[in-house]
Parts: C-alpha cells; structure tokens; sequence
C-alpha cells in the first residue's frame, strides 16, 4: 500500500470513528439525562449501551489519529480531519432529519474548500527534503 | 466560567495534539498492521512521555468541552473549540518544523470561518 493510499484509509477511519463516536456518546448522554457529578453514576454510565459503543469508537478513533500522526504531518492531518464538521452536519439531516439551513450550507462549502486546499499538499513534510516541489 | 472553559478546551487540545504529534514521530511510522504487532506498538506507545502528557491534555479537553456544551450553547462551543487550530498550526511550523505553506493557512482560515456557518 502506497503512503497516500495508507494516509487516505486513515484519515476516513479517524473522521467516521470520530462522527460516529461522539454521536452515540451523546444520544446515551441524552437518555440517561442529568446524571450530576458523583464518579459512581459517571462509571455506571458506561455500561449503557450507546455510551458503551461511543466509548469503544473513541478508542478506535484514538488508536488512528495516532497511527496517522506516527507518519503525517500535525498541520495535515488536523485540517483534514475537519471534514468530520461537515460529516456531522450530514448526518444530521439523514438520521435525524435536521434541517440544513443555507447558513450551514454555506458552512460545508467552506470547510470542504478548505479541507480539499490542505489535502493537496503533501502529508509528509520530511517527504518534501530534498525532493522538488 | 463560560470564557475559563473556552481557554481550557484550546489549550489542553493544543497541548495533547503537539505531544501526541511529538510522542508518534519519535515512535516512527506504523507500518505493521497485524494484531500482535499492534498490541506491542500500543504497549510501546503508551510508556512514551509526550504520549502521556498529550492523553492527560485530551481527558482535561474532553471533560472541559462537556462541561462547556452544558452551560453554552452547540453553536458557541464548536467553532471555540475549532480556534484550537490556530495556534496548533502556529506550533506546527514552529516546534514541530512542519511544512506549512500558504495551502495549509488559507485552508485552516476556509474551515474556521465554515464551522462558525455551520454551528448556526
């Protein structure tokens, strides 16, 4: 597998563990409502279902942001990354049916102009030595 | 407390993204994919000192974003949170010695300004 090829698969696993993490983090989050600050009710709620899966694709998102660090770039693969806003703000409007105001659209075409601008430079700067640009 | 918790968000995901960056390249590329091998890059990893420090940061962002999001609202939170970029690319250039072009800022301006539109 070639590096762009290893950094692309990367990246889409981070952004989705990332999306798909925080998402049902929140909605356990939600069902459990006010569960105040004692460490005993914060630990119990783990083991709720949606909170349970949320933590392990936090773990899984963790595990390939750091894979992807070992070889790219910080001021790549942060930018890059923030596709996940903009992943969000789909899957928002598909499962749960939110609306995508023209503010918001207006939003993911900056964001996706942006992450396409970082993603055409080289993820590697130690790449970059002694090659020409 | 609002600003206090904004403060803490940038700066503990400042810290554990530089480190985490800092702690991975000093471990080298991951190029073996296979259970065993992982289990040990992972045991590796977790008795690096950058790689210490950046998690303590991240569990401090984490919790500190919680927190935010219940006395501010989504559309406050995100795009604060987001000016995380800023000085973490500042960073990259200067302790990290990245290559940052002018590609790399104008795309960093592009998202910052396109999350503030979609937090709305």
């Amino acid at each position: 597998m070639t590096l762009t090829a290893k950094t692309r698969l990367f990246a889409v696993l981070t952004i989705l563990s990332n999306v798909a993490g925080n998402s049902f983090l929140t909605r356990g989050m939600q069902q459990l409502g006010g569960i105040g600050n004692s460490p005993v009710a914060l630990i119990a709620a783990l083991f709720h279902p949606w909170v349970a899966l949320g933590v392990v694709l936090l773990i899984v998102w963790t595990l390939t942001h750091m894979a992807l660090l070992s070889w790219a770039d910080l001021s790549y693969v942060m930018p890059v990354t923030a596709i996940s806003y903009v992943v969000t703000a789909f899957a928002g409007r598909l499962f749960l049916g939110e609306n995508v105001s023209l503010a918001r659209w207006i939003g993911i075409v900056l964001v996706t102009a942006g992450v396409t601008l970082v993603g055409r430079t080289a993820a590697s700067s130690a790449l970059l030595e002694g090659k020409p640009q | 407390m609002k600003w206090v918790l904004v403060l803490m968000v940038i700066c503990a995901t400042t810290v554990g993204d530089v480190f985490r960056s800092l702690g991975m390249r000093q471990h080298g590329e991951i190029h073996d994919f296979r259970p065993g091998a992982i289990g040990s890059a992972v045991g590796m990893v977790a008795r690096n000192s950058f790689v210490i420090i950046s998690t303590c940061a991240m569990a401090v962002s984490f919790f500190s974003f919680m927190k935010l999001v219940s006395i501010a609202p989504m559309s406050f939170a995100v795009p604060m949170s987001a000016a995380a970029f800023i000085p973490e690319t500042l960073l990259a250039r200067v302790l990290l010695k990245e290559a940052v072009d002018w590609r790399r800022w104008a795309g960093v301006g592009l998202i910052l300004i396109g999350v503030v539109f979609i937090s709305q």
